[in-house]
């Protein structure tokens, strides 16, 4: 098996995989960080959702070949304990039923905030509609992105 | 059920256990959901208490943390949260000093441990109170005891003991002198008034966990040395496995078994994809003897039977036959829906590590006693040898009571010889469903001098009817003639629980059909069901378990919250109102116009659930109920094709998703009635109102799920609305 040093949350890890190995599946079974989850496997659930250099990607359908030197942040890299703002608002306002999807619903806000930090209402129905919540908590997930921007402008 | 008889004395001796724990504090184990069944035999010498023996714990520490061992599966309900709420306030002690722990389970001990059907609060309710109190009275007790005083002479509050001298002592301070102690046989509940934890706003106890993507779920968990299998199953319902080429799964690098059971091949692997590519690499024949089936024979089968003669009477009052030969009018109708997947976001999985020793099974199930059984029997083992933990649960809606996925896990376990992780993809998540069975209803009512004189109401279903106090709902009682009559058809397409069952579509049928009644009368579509609710007050029939009282208090608050008949130019609203798994629930949808098609931006939610022991969990389940009820209303289609079905991911089959959200408002009506669950009475009435604002917005009635198709080729020139 070739092997492939990725840069995850800061730091270097090096595992031996082939080459078409979804990045998502090097994250949950060879290092351990099962935040990023598997809903679809073709980029139409978002549970998966991981920032590669900052922008929002569905890890079910980059392979580890793809990765590169690319820094890579996953939920278990968002903060220690958390404090950041977007975990924060979800927090606030309780946004989770069964709570599997909500990982992937906040990386795609934080990415969304980082580039929008005050999206128009549509503009965050855009940017979350590719994140599907089966328990259907998508007014909570609306109203902490809207949480989650005051509070960064404040 | 009623908590206002709080001068209630309950004997829990025979259910509780309390014993010190060595490095100081009280352990106090309790039985829930057997702790009421008359004459039960603790299932425990009480002499040695054994973590095991018990399903559920409370742990008071010497410096006064309470932990509660939460004993029912979370699948997303809230119950991890709402449950150890009842004993903490009748334990009477400060929230913060709370922690809830999922409660590790064994298989011989526990009874109901079945996260389904909206009942976990209901159940739960007495006997959660009563532990609390018990736990309370011990510490009392044992304070008194300290005192030398009389324990009615001592007061509790918020983890506090006060005597009538106003000296004090935690909790904490008496924890160990509790230890000892006899279990209090008469306790006293707390009067609602007095609540201070009933009835906050609290947040779900795994909230941290999940925001930072913490080990919670099935899928997380991980064991040094695991395995990972993914399994073929035969493509197609009714098809058997012929022969298995798997000699290029094989040779996958990483690739470590292969094994056959049955008319199933499992591919092992040391990681999840590899797993998933194996199974691909499979070269696999499949046969069938009889014909497979398709959507359109289900069509005609279930035609054919609302036509027909074969039914079975579930409830009969009076005589439909006769009022509709001396009706004015008869109005008949008849509403069909597909079957559907249960599409939890977390795929169906389970670890199982099979030993001659033991069997250890890990993953999310909502009936892990009946599942263990069957693990049992099928491996020819004891149930005592099985260890079951539960994790969260990724969503249920009925699949996870279905133990399908751990007995795969559990034979192939056994088959390899290897701890193994069975991960469904998504794919195999919808092939291999135990879906919402596809049914036709047909309804019929008669109207004689401007008032409904006999219904009757048809079910055709594949493999199962609607059962229990369905056939007893609204409208039966309101009625002196009335009648349900089912039919099913026996399919090789497996067919289960899903949320609400029947109910989830029934109660669109019914609401619509209600709604026609109502044009076809020329007559007020609420004051209609009033007056209907009317006639069922002080009925003596006890099949009819919906209060109309408490029934029209909520349509009249939908009416009044929603501003119904108020709506702005532009907006048209839809009514709806059911009972089901005890809750009622009155909803208004409002509809608008955009680009030609109909678009719904509000519901207005009005539930009596009891009392709401956590509103902040509560609003959220019934945002969720409503959100799912329309999403599966609008867009859920689920086709098979010779036996195979024709949507496998979320290209071929729509899930709703943010954009298609309107706003749901909440309202709950306040009293002190016994709580009753809210997993799944929102969701039933929510597809009648929005089909109703589409019909006042577009002059289109709708008799079919999913609304999606027969609206695609309607366009409204903005114009032209018919109001
Ligand atoms: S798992 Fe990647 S988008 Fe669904
Ligand atoms: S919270 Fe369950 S899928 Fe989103």
């Amino acid at each position: 098996m070739p092997n492939y040093t990725i840069k995850v949350n800061g730091n270097s890890h090096s595992v031996d995989v082939s080459a078409d190995t979804p990045l998502l599946w090097v994250l949950r079974d060879h290092l351990d960080l099962v935040g990023t989850k598997y809903g679809c496997g073709i980029a139409l659930c978002g549970t998966c959702t991981v920032h590669v250099n900052g922008n929002p990607v569905r890890s079910c359908v980059m392979s580890v070949g793809q990765v590169k030197d690319s820094e890579i942040t996953t939920i278990e890299g968002l903060s220690e304990d958390g404090s950041h703002p977007v975990q924060k608002a979800w927090k606030t306002v309780d946004v989770p039923q069964c709570g599997y999807c909500q990982s992937g619903q906040i990386m795609s806000a934080v990415a969304l905030l980082e580039k929008n930090p005050n999206p128009s209402e549509a503009e965050i129905r855009e940017a979350m509609n590719g994140n599907i919540c089966r328990c259907a908590s998508y007014q909570r997930i609306h109203e902490a992105v809207t949480l989650a921007a005051r509070e960064t402008q404040s | 059920m009623s908590p206002k008889k709080n001068d209630q004395h309950f004997s829990r001796r025979d259910f509780m256990k309390a014993t010190s724990l060595a490095g100081g504090g009280l352990l106090i184990g309790f039985t829930l959901f057997e702790s009421c069944k008359p004459g039960a035999e603790p299932a425990i010498d009480l002499a040695s208490l054994n973590y095991n023996d018990f399903n559920a714990f409370i742990k008071i520490a010497d410096n006064g943390a309470v932990t509660i061992f939460s004993p029912n599966p979370e699948i997303g309900q809230g119950v991890k949260t709402s449950m150890p709420m009842i004993i903490a306030e009748e334990l009477d002690v400060n929230w913060e000093d709370v922690f809830v722990v999922q409660a590790p389970l064994d298989a011989k001990n526990y009874d109901r441990q079945v996260a389904g059907g909206s009942q976990s609060i209901r159940h739960g309710w007495e006997p959660l109170r009563k532990t609390g109190a018990t736990a309370r009275q011990m510490l009392v007790n044992a304070a008194a005891a300290q005192w030398g005083v009389d324990p009615s002479e001592c007061t509790s509050s918020r983890g506090v003991i006060t005597n009538s001298k106003g000296e004090t002592l935690t909790y904490g301070d008496v924890v160990n002198q509790a230890a000892g102690m006899e279990i209090p046989e008469d306790v006293k509940l707390k009067s609602v008034r007095d609540f201070h934890i009933i009835g906050q706003e609290i947040p779900n106890v795994d909230i941290d966990e999940i925001i930072t993507g913490k080990p919670l779920f099935g899928l997380d968990y991980k064991k040094e040395g695991m395995f990972y299998a993914c399994v073929a199953r035969p493509p197609a319902f009714g098809q058997t496995l012929d022969a298995v080429d798997d000699s290029e799964a094989r040779a996958i690098s990483g690739v470590q078994d292969v094994v056959r059971f049955g008319d199933k091949v499992a591919v092992i692997a040391t990681d999840t994809w590899t797993a998933m590519k194996g199974k691909k690499a499979l070269k696999l024949s499949w046969k069938s003897d009889a014909a497979l089936e398709s959507t359109e024979d289900h069509h005609k089968i279930l035609t054919g039977l609302l036509d027909g003669k074969s039914f079975e009477t579930l409830r009969k009052d009076g005589n439909v036959k006769k009022a509709f030969s001396s009706a004015d009018f008869v109005l008949e109708r008849t509403y069909e829906s597909p079957f559907l997947p249960h599409n939890c976001m977390e795929p169906m999985n389970f670890y199982a590590d099979v030993t001659s020793e033991k069997i250890h099974l890990v993953g999310p199930i909502q009936t892990p006693k009946g599942t263990a059984e069957r693990v049992a029997q099928v491996l020819e083992r004891e149930v005592g040898d099985i260890h079951l933990e539960m994790t969260r649960q990724g969503g249920g809606f009925g699949r996870r009571l279905y133990g399908d996925f751990v007995l795969e896990a559990a034979e192939i376990s056994n088959l390899s010889g290897k701890p193994v992780q069975v991960v469904f993809s998504r794919e195999d998540d919808m092939a291999d469903g135990i879906y919402r069975p596809a049914i036709k209803y047909r309804i019929a009512a008669s109207v004689k001098d401007g008032e409904v004189t006999g219904y009757h109401l048809k079910e055709a279903a594949i493999n199962s009817n609607m059962y229990g106090l369905i056939p007893n709902f609204f409208p039966a009682g309101a009625l002196e003639n009335y009648q349900v009559d089912v039919a099913k058809f026996d399919s090789k397409i497996t067919t289960g629980a899903w949320r609400a069952p029947y109910t989830n579509f029934l109660a669109f049928a019914e609401q619509s059909f209600f709604d026609e009644l109502a044009e076809m009368m020329e007559t007020d579509r609420i004051q209609l069901r009033l007056d209907l609710l009317d006639k069922v007050k002080g009925t003596t029939d006890d099949r009819i378990q919906y209060s109309p009282e408490r029934m029209q208090k909520v349509i009249r608050t939908a009416v009044d919250k929603s501003g119904w008949g108020k709506a702005p130019d532009g907006v048209y609203q839809g009514f709806s109102a059911y009972y089901c798994h005890n809750s009622h629930v009155a909803e208004v949808a409002d509809v608008v116009i955009e680009d030609g098609a109909p678009v719904v931006k509000r519901v207005v939610c009005v539930v009596d659930c009891g009392i709401v022991v956590n509103p902040l969990g509560a609003r959220n389940q019934v945002e969720g109920g409503v959100i799912d009820g329309i999403g599966h209303a609008m867009y859920g289609d689920f086709a098979f094709s010779n036996g195979a079905p024709q949507s496998l991911n979320f290209d071929g089959y729509r899930m709703i998703r943010i954009k298609d959200v309107p706003k749901v408002e909440t309202h709950f009506i306040k009293n002190t009635e016994s709580p009753t669950g809210l997993g799944e009475p929102t969701l039933p009435p929510a597809g009648a109102a929005l089909a109703n604002a589409i019909k006042a917005a577009t002059g289109k009635r709708l008799y079919n799920q999913p609304f999606i198709t027969e609206l695609k080729d309607l366009r409204i020139p903005e114009k032209e609305i018919i109001g």
